[in-house]
């Protein structure tokens, strides 16, 4: 036992200065920097398309790179495809899933949507018509828990975050897992992959995001601070930094090269947890879900709240923004997609 | 911050750290300064005594919190739907108004906190109670619950009739303003936490998350690996370089300044946005294989290198470039191997030869030059393919790209000309017409909002009130 302590005390000792260290390089506050910026004023977004179809709760959506289409998950069991502009699906998909996470990955050649599945993620390959599915099949490299998110990585591999705490990175062809990401203590919520493919971050209900290297398979940085669920996570659009939204009702900056938290949005009349976080292109707009059935838009340059998308009747479960900026969509637990800008 | 409650064995749990942040508000609102002041509400003839009325709240709610009114409005009824507050007249409708309307602060014994989950026992009770003072007449829903209550739990109906029937009893016995407000209360709490069919369900929540407070099976075992492991995390954290934060965060300053006419949600788009004006004009002035590309797009080029060589434009003319100072194999390269990283498993081992052969065998077509040392490493690579052999090499032309061809470029006449030609697409006008269905939710450009006049802009935001809601209805 007194080796155990030991241990502990010296963990604990390393982590304290580890802090002393992030403390010493945090020398200036946000509204020093941002005080000679430009206010950018009241953001007034409107609908512009709601995206009906849906029977029952959304639980994720994702553009495809074009900015024009998107796909859109359901519990139960529904995928759906969507053409935004004309406000018209697709195709349905009706899925063996449970829970869920979806993104689109378009290649030059063909359509693909992952979607995933209770403990396997399923990738569906929409080639013109035919639609088939690609299972990953093999039984031992099953998940103990569920799948929470997945992002493609390129034609033949996905990052899968799962609520049995691990990220694993899988290998589409062969259906197996390549490498396993393993440190969080808590069920991994999300997670997402950076501008450069070299890196990912995930939020994890032990409050902590941390950030991976593929290549190497292990953690790189553990980002503390916030105080409850991380639900949502997205990379600022140069990739140099990360936010998250947590059930604690805030969303957090944390810098990778300052290897902390450099700012917190949150108004004490904020009492909801966010679902989802998306940058607006140029990275001055944060846009966050909230449990309260809105969408509140904060300039992420001075802290402060300058819109609110009010619309759905229950909470915000998914909320993406178009590579080319152009406008936002929300899926919700009420079954309306919404096209904002 | 997330609340524990065990039911009877099975570990039940609650994830709603507004909760405690909710009842926070609650207590605060009873403060006997600073609080809300309660009266005396009339309800017909009944007099309800501590009570208090939407528009109060709603009031209190502004002045503390420095909100709009429609955000406290969106607030308090946020609270009334999760049962903190009840309106007294029509107990059914849980919805905050804020005029005159009768509310009452619920006691903490129904706290959802407090009483969380709701048993079925409990339910039992209270229907049987509903039942016996109604004789039978109750909602649809409720009587299908209370037959399947009274096949589940079977065993104990006589406990659950006799406590309903006690419970009445001592009802009666009070004053008819306190029977009503029980009645109230525990209207409210069941219609929280057993909502009739259609309506919203606040409480629900998605699936059960587990994080190391709450489950009886550990996730991880905390032994001395597990520290000695911690230990050299630790270890590599603390050697990590760290940035200032004041750099980083002039860094954030500088590209969103830079970025901020590109943002189309701020600074409007040229010619229309499509979601607006339903013209797709944009997309096509965009897309990949137009002529002329437009001013935004060119200048976009000069933010960066890696700008550039992602916009498919961008590479075009750094390729004529390139070729133009006999440097092309570089581009080419970069491309092979951007595809050999991205592309089909099946392929790896081809694409890998091709690339030997066309740009690093010796006397290639294509040959690119890179240092010896990485040209040993990739060449023993090489042996044994995989989909990031290249990841050396590619690196290198990059950077070579970026260092020396790029900033040359930027200076060229081939650039200047470029950003001279570039089409900066004029506004397109809305069409007149009455009948055009579409035109909902048409706001002007902010971009000719801009022009047309800043001064008025600045007075309109003075005299109207912060709004924050949007139109939504469709």
């Amino acid at each position: 036992m007194g080796e155990m302590e030991q241990l502990r005390q010296e963990a604990e000792e390393l982590k304290k200065q580890i802090a002393d260290a992030r403390k010493a390089c945090a020398d200036t506050t946000l509204s020093q920097v941002t005080s000679s910026m430009e206010v950018v004023g009241r953001i007034q977004m409107r609908t512009r398309r709601t995206l009906r179809g849906h029977l029952a709760k959304i639980y994720a959506m994702h553009w495809s790179t074009d900015s024009r289409y998107c796909c859109s998950h359901q519990k139960p069991v529904r995928l759906f495809e969507w053409d935004c502009e004309r406000g018209r699906e697709l195709g349905v998909l009706p899925l063996q899933v449970l829970f869920q996470g979806v993104c689109f990955w378009d290649p030059p050649k063909s359509k693909q949507v992952c979607s995933s599945s209770c403990a396997k993620p399923s990738v569906v390959f929409r080639r013109r018509v035919r639609i088939s599915f690609v299972r990953c099949n093999d039984a031992t490299s099953c998940l103990l828990g569920y799948l929470s998110c997945c992002r493609f990585l390129d034609d033949n591999q996905i990052v899968t975050s799962s609520g049995d705490t691990t990220c694993v990175l899988w290998d589409i062809e062969t259906g197996t897992q390549k490498c396993v990401f393993v440190g969080h203590t808590g069920d991994c919520m999300s997670l997402a992959v950076a501008p450069d493919f070299r890196l990912f971050i995930s939020g994890a209900c032990d409050a902590t995001a941390k950030l991976w290297d593929i290549r190497e398979g292990m953690c790189r940085q553990t980002f503390i601070g916030h105080e409850s669920d991380i639900n949502a996570i997205c990379f600022f659009p140069n990739g140099n930094a990360i936010c998250t939204g947590s059930d604690d009702a805030t969303c957090r900056l944390f810098d990778l090269r300052a290897d902390q938290e450099l700012v917190a949005y949150s108004h004490e009349s904020i009492i909801c947890g966010i679902t989802s976080v998306a940058f607006s292109k140029s990275g001055r707009l944060l846009l966050a879900g909230y449990d309260d059935f809105n969408c509140n838009t904060w300039d992420s340059m001075k802290g402060e709240r300058v819109g609110v998308l009010s619309g759905h009747d229950n909470r915000v479960s998914c909320l993406g923004v178009t590579s080319d900026g152009m406008a936002i969509a929300t899926g919700s637990w009420d079954s309306f997609l919404k096209i904002w800008n | 911050m997330t609340i524990n409650t065990f039911n009877q064995g099975n570990t039940c749990k609650i994830q709603m750290p507004c909760l405690a942040k909710m009842e926070r508000m609650i207590v605060a609102m009873q403060d006997p300064d600073m609080g809300i002041k309660m009266r005396n509400q009339r309800l017909l003839i009944t007099v309800i005594p501590h009570a208090t009325t939407g528009h109060d709240v709603v009031e209190w709610l502004i002045q503390k919190l420095s909100i709009t009114e429609e955000e406290a409005l969106h607030l308090g009824n946020l609270i009334v739907k999760f049962g903190y507050i009840y309106p007294l007249r029509e107990p059914r409708n849980l919805v905050l108004r804020a005029d005159e309307s009768p509310y009452r602060l619920q006691t903490p014994y129904f706290w959802t906190t407090n009483k969380w989950p709701a048993t079925e026992l409990d339910y039992a009770i209270y229907l049987a109670k509903k039942n016996i003072r109604k004789q039978g007449d109750l909602d649809d829903y409720e009587k299908d619950s209370y037959d399947q209550l009274n096949k589940r739990i079977n065993h104990t109906w006589d406990f659950v009739l006799m406590q309903a029937r006690e419970q009445l009893r001592a009802a009666k016995q009070r004053r008819k303003a306190d029977r009503l407000v029980l009645e109230c209360q525990e209207q409210v709490y069941w219609l929280v936490n057993r909502p009739p069919p259609g309506t919203l369900n606040i409480l629900e929540h998605g699936p059960e998350r587990r994080n190391s407070q709450n489950t009886r099976i550990k996730l991880i075992q905390k032994n001395n690996e597990w520290y000695k492991n911690e230990i050299e995390l630790c270890k590599k954290a603390m050697g990590r370089t760290r940035v200032k934060s004041s750099i980083c965060l002039e860094g954030f300053v500088k590209r969103t300044e830079q970025f901020a006419p590109h943002d189309p949600i701020m600074a409007g788009c040229l010619p229309s946005n499509p979601w607006i004006t339903d013209d797709t004009m944009y997309w096509s002035m965009s897309a990949n294989f137009v002529t002329t590309p437009t001013k935004l797009c060119v200048e976009r080029w000069a933010f960066g290198f890696q700008e550039l060589i992602n916009d498919p434009l961008g590479r075009k003319e750094f390729k004529h470039f390139l070729e133009r100072e006999f440097s092309g194999e570089n581009i080419f390269f970069w491309e092979a191997c951007e595809d050999l990283k991205y592309g089909e498993q099946s392929k790896i081992e081809e694409k890998v030869q091709a690339l030997y052969h066309h740009f690093l065998a010796p006397g290639a077509l294509r040959w690119v030059n890179i240092d010896s040392k990485t040209m040993e490493k990739t060449l023993e690579g090489i042996r044994s393919p995989h989909r990031y052999v290249m990841d050396d090499a590619q690196m290198h032309i990059y950077m070579l790209m970026k260092k020396d061809s790029y900033p040359r470029f930027l200076k060229s006449d081939m650039y200047k000309n470029l950003l001279a030609k570039a089409v900066v697409p004029q506004e397109t006008k809305k069409s007149v017409f009455p009948f055009m269905r579409r035109q909902r939710h048409s706001s002007p450009s902010p971009a000719l909002a801009l022009s047309a006049g800043e001064e008025d802009g600045q007075a309109d935001d003075k005299d109207k009130p912060t709004s924050s809601g949007t139109v939504s209805q469709v």
